[in-house]
């Protein structure tokens, strides 16, 4: 079905109105690619930044070894308060990830992707991923499977890979200078030798090179991952993505430094902060003029279940899989018939957004931009009680249209509000987590959180209840416009058109 | 002659496979080197490997108990600050145990 694509196309030519950079912009995220690659990439909750309002993910944890260090990451993996990569509560066997991926693809129908994402490096665990990956692909042939590596053991991995069938890696690549990769892996595991420092970094650097050069030559899509670490990488990483993108990676997607000195990590310990939100949003902008990128990203756990943004592993814990009386010839038909019905509304709505007419190009009325924070639980509409969103997406409406920007979390990676000590509450984090915002949409909210995000300058409003998500923006966008609130502020920053 | 692993270990089987003598067995509740297989691979590395793939500091001890990977030997944080979370840890430890 490449309706949406095409008309996508012609919207994006004819370079005016709400389907031109705004509401298209996850078909804008893709449209770039050759049909192959889009065809294989556009259901992918991961890549696509609309289907991941439907379609889930599962990342099995059978990969506990790690062949470098990374500064961001401390070795323990038990925390289950913590969200976020290199974290997980239960090591499997592979034959016990292949009964998971199975018991949750019989009770989410929605799931179309398997990663093995760690807690270590699944290709410094070739005998457990491949394993997984063998088994899965014979059981359970219509699960996408995908990978994703710190790239030390890509090159020798590549052959077996391909074999499986593999379509999807992603490598994680912070730098191409080892000076600065110094001071972002301390250590590197190589031909049975630790080797520290700069010499370390070289060698990384030059096999994730290699690998993504190798599997890009074979055909098999490969996203990059980038931890934004400002002070170390930052500026570094426009380079990194033009060098990645010439070589044929179809995705960038700039992640955030997460560390927290509870956390144990290097950089947590040593006070390293992570990027603003707005630092790196200026980041992935001034990346996506060479290159597509990927806002949407949760920086998953590697044992996360689900829809992106929620995990729901702890209802498949080993325990509760065994009680689980599952039909498994029933569930793969189950889950053809739901891929099957969310493809078709997907499609309309692609189809519906390329076949709208542009808007006339309306004269420029030197309006500027505005934030607006969104509570949605998923299928791309707004609902969700404010009170009960842990993440939110915000988008910028302007006179250009509505873009997605990037989602915000307001638990910060932990949970553990008791236990962990952090006196500050929820509300307060959220409110300050959405400072940058003008407007927060939601189905509800309560009284006080309405006071308390009022006086601090965020707009609550539950009236655009159940309305998709760029409709309801750019509605609001208009009404703020016609009341007057829009005047182009002093600073020319404020002037996006 | 032999090296062993102590309470530290996060059982995250990086050493496991690269054993040239398969001294090292997953045990509860960590890993273990069975001592009279083990070499400190004199003979068929430079380096013992455990010990050149070991993430955590302390966790690989060698004949002596002297730690092959000394406190901010691999993570680069400062020895004070290792040793003053070490001990923080234990307070902590501590504290948990006396509580009712």
């Amino acid at each position: 079905m490449e309706l949406p694509v095409i008309g996508q196309e012609a919207a994006q030519s004819s370079g005016g109105g709400c389907s031109a950079s705004s509401c298209g912009s996850s078909n804008d995220q893709l449209s770039h690619l050759p049909d192959a690659i889009r065809a294989k990439v556009q259901d992918h909750p991961c890549y696509s930044e609309d289907a991941h309002h439907y379609f889930a993910r599962m990342h099995v944890a059978v990969a506990p070894a790690c062949n470098i260090q990374c500064h961001y990451c401390n070795r323990k993996y038990d925390c289950s308060n913590e969200s976020r990569p290199g974290v997980v509560s239960e090591l499997l066997t592979p034959d016990q990830a292949v009964m998971k991926t199975k018991a949750v693809a019989a009770t989410i129908p929605q799931m179309t992707v398997l990663g093995i994402a760690g807690p270590g490096d699944p290709l410094a665990n070739p005998e457990r991923t491949f394993e997984t990956f063998r088994r899965l692909s014979e059981e359970a042939p219509d699960i996408k499977l995908c990978v994703s590596t710190n790239g030390l053991a890509l090159p020798e991995s590549v052959e077996e890979l391909s074999r499986h069938n593999i379509d999807h890696v992603t490598i994680t690549i912070n730098c191409l200078d080892p000076e600065i990769g110094a001071k972002i892996y301390p250590w590197v595991f190589w031909k049975n030798r630790r080797i520290f420092g700069v010499e370390g970094a070289r060698i990384l650097i030059e096999q994730q090179q290699k690998g993504l050069e190798m599997l890009t030559a074979r055909g098999i899509l490969v996203k990059v991952n980038s931890v934004m670490i400002p002070g170390v990488n930052d500026q570094h990483l426009k380079e990194v993505s033009k060098v990645v993108k010439a070589k044929g990676a179809f995705l960038h997607n700039v992640m955030p430094l997460i560390a927290e000195a509870e956390h144990g990590t290097f950089y947590g310990l040593m006070e390293q902060r992570g990027p603003t939100a707005e630092e790196l949003e200026d980041l992935q902008d001034a990346c996506s003029g060479d290159m597509n990128m990927m806002r949407h990203c949760r920086q998953c756990r590697a044992d996360a279940v689900g829809m992106l943004g929620e995990d729901r592993g702890e209802e498949f814990s080993l325990e509760k899989i065994a009680e689980m009386n599952i039909d498994y010839d029933k569930a793969m038909e189950m889950r053809a018939a739901v891929h099957e019905g969310i493809t078709a509304e997907l499609n309309a709505k692609r189809a519906e957004k390329a076949a709208a007419v542009p808007a006339p190009e309306k004269a420029k009325r030197g309006l500027r931009p505005v934030k607006i924070a969104v509570a949605t639980a998923g299928q791309g509409v707004i609902n969700q009680h404010f009170g009960h969103a842990r993440e939110f997406l915000v988008y910028e409406a302007s006179e250009d249209g509505v873009r997605f920007l990037s989602h915000r979390k307001t638990d910060l990676y932990c949970s553990g509000d008791e236990t962990c000590g952090d006196g500050e509450s929820v509300l307060a984090r959220t409110i300050k987590a959405l400072s940058d915002c003008e407007m927060v949409l939601c189905s509800k909210i309560g009284f006080e959180p309405w006071g308390l995000l009022e006086a601090a300058g965020i707009m609550p409003n539950g009236e655009h209840a159940m309305e998709p998500i760029e409709e309801a923006c750019a509605a609001v966008y208009e009404e703020l416009a016609a009341a007057g609130k829009l005047e182009p502020k002093g600073d020319g920053a404020a002037c996006a058109a | 002659m032999a090296l062993e692993i102590v309470e530290s270990c996060v059982n995250c089987w990086a050493c496991e496979p690269l054993c040239p003598n398969q001294a090292i067995v997953e045990a509860k509740p960590h890993f273990k080197i069975i001592a009279d297989r083990c070499t400190e691979c004199i003979g068929d590395h430079d380096d013992a490997q455990c010990a050149s793939i070991c993430p955590i500091e302390g966790a690989i001890l060698d004949e002596y108990g002297e730690p092959l990977n000394p406190p901010g030997s691999l993570t680069g944080i400062p020895m004070e600050l290792a040793l003053s979370l070490i001990e923080k840890a234990r307070i902590a430890e501590a504290r948990a145990a006396a509580a009712p």
